[in-house]
């Protein structure tokens, strides 16, 4: 039974109610985050921010939905370890993480102090878009001037591509070399950063721990679901009234997602959840939005990006157009990357098209088998997963196709 | 010897097709000249008696792309 | 005996050339990613390093039988310091410079794997340089300069050395290039809907 030892209390600190845990706090300057959240406590090395962690069953925010705990465990075991905040958003679809900095950094600034505390680093850094830096490093002087962080933070910005953010990546670019994944021998919590034990955590995620860390795990786990506890950040988008980053708990129907964006725009057929990486699911509106309930559609919750689709938008195009964007920000380095993901952008574009080929959605099929699993990162194999999901959530539209008509076209 | 696993660096890679030719009962080559693993994993398991095979293989790769590595997984 | 020593010279000297093209030209050819010359894919890499090694072994005995022929005049300095040679110091320069940058290949080659993909690849450029040295070399010094034999075959070595570099210069790829083709991010219309 573990009970957070808050040395912060302070008159007028309580632990956010209501799902708006992040996003409610709104405290950019440090006096006011202070005044909402108190102090940055204290826990040392021994492991016990470590149990709290695992107690509230974080998981990751960056798209994996890995056990923040366990990630920690493995890295606080090495020596001279290094901690990465990760805020490249590559997904052109998300705007959490520039929103989440922007609004709370130091939410997140204090997560990443506690968790390094948490795994004995000796190196800290924070990896994010050029839009963001200059709010960061004013965060980070405010918190110098006030002696309020531990290790100082080194800030690096990351290249405005989509594969920038991933794990292999990221500790590159902090390395000093080019941001594109590496082939990967050890894992990063082994050989990391500059071959150092290497701890890499999405801005979110350390938000979270921030919050966690003051007021325990049983308060975290007052929102979401049992198996999948909190809040996340999503950003939705598409056919909505009102797109933006809202906050959510784990579990929420997907109508009440929506509808925190203003609602339907017009008729929805489908959503695309997780992203450019995700899948789509039916415009279900009970459809509960946590791993468990969108794995029959295999999909995850990914990063929280939620595009909805009208009916009167055809679903192959809108697919076809995606996947083109994702072949086109392959890093270029693996040749089953490079040369399967155009071909098969080219074959969803001809199955956008009238009367298109039979044998479009097989070759599409066959494709995507033959880039999953090869190359130095997920790119291919989350793309022809993309591209596979597609086929599916529009079998109807593909069936349409091939007689010439279009089910959206129809809808208007 | 034991069961080892072949290990393909993806970024030197450069699909000239010599591990295709000494392992034709692990790879075959894909619509563009590279490996693919006929068991589906992304380290293809090397049975015992092929190991001698593989090992020539990572030696004939011109991009130093191969390397054999320890027991598999599982 | 002296004869036999100048014989062994020239002949060693000559065979290694025509080595050298067998090694520069299959070195190309692992690009082409296909069986050349009707070997398969792995016989070109393997006929490219016999091919390389069995060069250095005659030019071992090439370099060894002139350093025992008086009239050669080679001292064993000159196996190491180039241009500075009794007879011929150019181009004689020219065959020491070129061991050199063979030794370099070769040595670089056979410990590969420690010295890593980066280091190994860099140095092996250096095969480019290696063989034009080793051409001149054959061409300029000797007393067989000028013949029309040698001539010859130096001429159909540098026919098949240029034309694969050109082909590797130009295509030099049978599949396609490693660069992504780029794919407009937009532009997928389809009847107005968007």
């Amino acid at each position: 039974m573990s009970v957070s030892v808050d040395t912060s209390t302070r008159p007028g600190v309580t632990a956010p109610a209501g799902r708006n845990r992040l996003l409610g706090s709104g405290a950019s300057d440090l006096a006011s985050h202070d005044r909402r959240h108190g102090a940055l406590p204290r826990f040392g090395s021994g492991g016990r921010l470590i149990g709290e962690v695992a107690d509230a069953g974080l998981t990751g925010r960056g798209g994996a939905g890995f056990p923040t705990h366990r990630k920690m465990a493995e890295v606080a075991a090495g020596r001279d370890v290094v901690v990465v905040a990760n805020a490249a958003e590559g997904e052109p679809a998300s705007a959490k993480d520039r929103t989440l900095l922007a609004y709370a950094p130091h939410l997140v600034l204090d997560g990443l102090q506690l968790a390094a505390e948490a795994v004995a680093a000796r190196h800290v850094h924070i990896y994010l878009r050029r839009s963001a830096t200059a709010g960061v490093r004013a965060a980070l002087a405010e918190r110098h001037a006030a002696r309020w962080d531990r290790l100082p933070v080194v800030v690096h910005t990351a290249p405005d591509t989509f594969v920038s953010g991933e794990e292999s990546a990221v500790v590159a670019a902090v390395s000093g070399r080019r941001a594109v994944p590496a082939d990967r021998l050890r894992r990063v919590s082994e050989v990391g950063v500059n071959g150092a034990p290497t701890l890499v955590q999405n801005v979110e995620t350390l938000a979270h721990l921030g919050l966690i860390a003051r007021h325990g795990p049983a308060w975290f786990r007052r929102q979401g679901t049992a198996d999948e506890p909190g809040t996340f950040l999503a950003t939705v988008g598409g056919a909505v009234a009102s797109p933006g980053v809202y906050e959510a708990p784990y579990g929420i129907r997907l109508a009440d997602a929506i509808a925190l964006a203003g609602g339907p725009a017009a008729p929805l057929r489908a959503v695309l959840v997780g992203g450019f990486h995700g899948g789509w699911v039916p415009a279900a509106p009970d459809l509960p939005v946590s791993r468990a309930g969108l794995a029959a559609y295999g999909a995850t919750p990914g990063a929280g990006v939620m595009i909805a689709l009208d009916t009167a938008t055809c679903g192959l195009a809108e697919a076809a157009r995606i996947v083109g964007y994702l072949a086109a920000q392959s890093a270029g380095q693996c040749g089953p990357c490079v040369n399967g993901l155009p071909r098969l952008a080219e074959t969803l574009a001809a199955l956008a098209r009238p009367r298109c080929d039979s044998r479009l959605a097989v070759e599409v099929e066959r494709l995507a088998t033959v880039v999953t699993g090869r190359g130095a990162c997920r790119h291919p194999d989350s793309t022809g997963r993309l591209a596979r999901s597609t086929l599916r959530a529009f079998a109807e539209d593909v069936t349409a196709h091939l007689s010439g008509r279009c089910v959206a076209r129809r809808a208007r | 010897m034991t069961d080892s696993r072949l290990h393909v660096d993806w970024t030197a890679c450069d699909g000239r097709g010599m591990c295709v030719e000494l392992l034709p009962e692990l790879l075959a080559a894909d619509d563009w000249g590279y490996p693919v693993p006929l068991d589906g994993r992304r380290e293809p398991v090397v049975p015992a008696h092929l190991v001698g095979p593989a090992r020539r293989a990572v030696n004939q790769c011109p991009m130093l792309a191969l390397r054999l590595l320890g027991r598999p997984a599982n | 005996m002296v004869d036999a020593l100048w014989y062994l010279a020239r002949g060693t000297g000559v065979v290694s050339l025509a080595l050298l093209t067998v090694v520069v030209v299959l070195g190309v050819g692992t690009r082409a990613a296909r069986p050349v010359f009707g070997l398969p894919r792995f016989a070109v890499g393997l006929v490219h390093r016999n091919a390389a090694l069995m060069a250095v072994a005659l030019l071992t005995i090439h370099v060894v039988s002139l350093l025992f022929d008086p009239y050669a005049q080679l001292r064993l300095v000159d196996v190491v310091v180039p241009f500075d040679a009794a007879y011929r110091p150019l181009w004689v320069g020219l065959g020491t410079l070129g061991c050199e940058l063979l030794v370099a290949l070769v040595a670089t080659s056979l410990v590969r794997h420690r010295l890593g993909r980066r280091t190994w690849r860099a140095v092996h450029w250096l095969a480019y340089a290696a063989w034009p040295v080793a051409w001149l070399h054959a061409l300029g010094t000797g007393t067989d300069r000028g013949e029309t034999w040698l001539r010859t075959v130096a001429g159909i070595c540098a026919a098949a050395v240029v034309a694969a570099v050109a082909w590797r210069a130009g295509n030099g790829r049978v599949f396609a290039d490693r660069r992504p083709a780029p794919v407009a991010a937009e532009g997928i219309h389809y009847g107005g809907n968007r």
